[in-house]
């Protein structure tokens, strides 16, 4: 062949690999080659294959959970504490007395009993699940929690609170409403890397609901808990000490 | 920028640097040993080495540093359970053809399916695979696949060079043997 040189100049051309000075000389070649113009055509016909064939084997959901399990038990992230907002330093106080109620004493009364608890948590991964299929994630999709908040007001009969936490690695990335427990519910989206967590808020009414405090449905980890006359489930794929973690900073 | 920062052992820093790049991870691995139930086993193991290893990670590509663990955890696996997957080493040539090819090989490299695209892939020598995997899928520099790869910036350019010229050869193959079963229909 002719132009065995050319020909390997020619593939870091086209990935882009070449410097100014010799994609130049290369595109000079090109004019007066037709054996090397045609191989430009091929690998352009090849990489439009490969966009349209979609080869990417994305990890299965078994696999994400499987990893953090099978890594050495202090690979377990421990919460970090990150930098308190001096503003809201007085609620770290309240907040700290609600999670010690949470994560503490059962304090939420014991009404429906383990088998409507078990609905709720099927109900609450149901939720989940769906909204991770193409387009049920948002109805407002943004990462600022002044666009989401007001985005809720005249849908729901309670304003949820809604802050974001991108500084703390677990950016706020949208919301939506939901179906949960008979009502509306307000769900906010945050993402922590490539997990996304699902937060559903809804108001307590007269016949309280019992909630489980940490339950593992079909691999997702939820986390429950009650604050303002107001549930709270943290819904993600996310391992049970991260997802914890993300809780106390939302608590904070 | 989290990387630079890491202590040794820092474990929350190794889920920063490694987590992201499961997908990727998989992926390979994937590719490498075409079949899901020895990629999941692979990653892990990969993962649990890379753990092992993190206190030696120099900041840098991590991407590239964690396909690399990947790779080479593929190839002791293939090695030992399947030697015979083991390919040929990358030489230096482009064995291409010394004809000129016809025209009309373009126009039907243009009309081959994607699902012709997955058998040929799947049937070409490893580190082929491997390589069209980082370039194509994983869209990599030469650089960070030399990385992975442990071979110099000029042999991934060849490897490509070569890998391309024998998927074509493949897609080419595959697309004439169903254009023939077409016109005997």
């Amino acid at each position: 062949m002719a132009c065995e040189n050319n020909q390997l100049m020619l593939h870091a051309y086209f990935d882009g690999e070449l410097d100014l000075v010799r994609s130049v000389e290369l595109e000079g070649h090109l004019k007066t080659c037709p054996e090397c113009s045609r191989e430009l055509r091929d690998q352009e016909a090849m990489r439009q294959l490969w966009r349209s064939a979609n080869l990417y084997e994305r990890a299965p959901e078994s696999l994400r959970t499987r990893i953090p399990a099978a890594l050495p038990s202090e690979v377990q992230p421990k919460p970090v504490l990150g930098r308190r907002r001096p503003v809201l330093e007085w609620l770290a106080v309240a907040a700290a007395i609600v999670l010690a109620i949470v994560f503490g004493a059962k304090v939420i009364p014991n009404i429906g009993g383990q088998q409507q608890t078990n609905l709720l948590a099927q109900e609450v991964v149901a939720s989940h699940i769906r909204s991770l299929q193409p387009g049920h994630l948002f109805d407002v999709q943004s990462t600022d929690q002044h666009t989401v908040k007001p985005w809720f007001d005249g849908k729901l009969d309670f304003a949820p609170p809604v802050i974001d936490l991108a500084s703390e690695g677990f950016p706020l990335v949208g919301g939506r409403l939901d179906y949960l427990d008979h009502r509306d519910v307000a769900a906010l989206v945050y993402q922590r890397q490539k997990h996304l967590i699902n937060v559903f808020i809804w108001p307590v009414e007269s016949r309280p609901t019992k909630l489980p405090e940490i339950q593992t449905v079909q691999g997702y980890n939820l986390v429950f808990w009650q604050r303002d006359r107001m549930y709270f489930c943290a819904a993600s794929d996310l391992n049970v000490a991260e997802l914890r973690q993300f809780v106390e900073l939302l608590e904070r | 920028m989290q990387e630079k920062t890491r202590g040794s052992g820092d474990v929350r820093s190794f889920e920063q640097v490694v987590t992201p790049h499961l997908d990727a991870a998989y992926n390979l691995a994937r590719w490498l040993v075409r079949n899901t139930h020895d990629a999941e086993d692979i990653v892990q193991e990969a993962y649990l080495r890379a753990f092992k290893f993190f206190g030696g990670y120099q900041g840098g590509d991590s991407r590239a540093w964690i396909l690399k663990i990947v790779r080479n955890t593929t190839y002791s696996f293939l090695e030992k359970n399947r030697p015979a997957d083991l390919g040929v080493e990358f030489d230096e040539k482009i064995h291409g053809a010394d004809t000129p090819r016809p025209d009309a090989e373009t126009i039907l490299l243009q009309q081959v399916e994607s699902r012709t695209l997955r058998g040929a892939l799947e049937e070409l020598p490893v580190n082929f695979r491997e390589i069209l995997v980082l370039r194509e899928l994983e869209g990599m520099s030469y650089k960070d696949i030399a990385d992975v790869m442990s071979i110099p910036i000029g042999t991934v350019m060849s490897g490509l060079a070569r890998a391309r010229v024998q998927l074509r050869e493949r897609l080419l193959r595959t697309r004439k043997e169903e254009g023939q079963r077409g016109l005997r229909k």
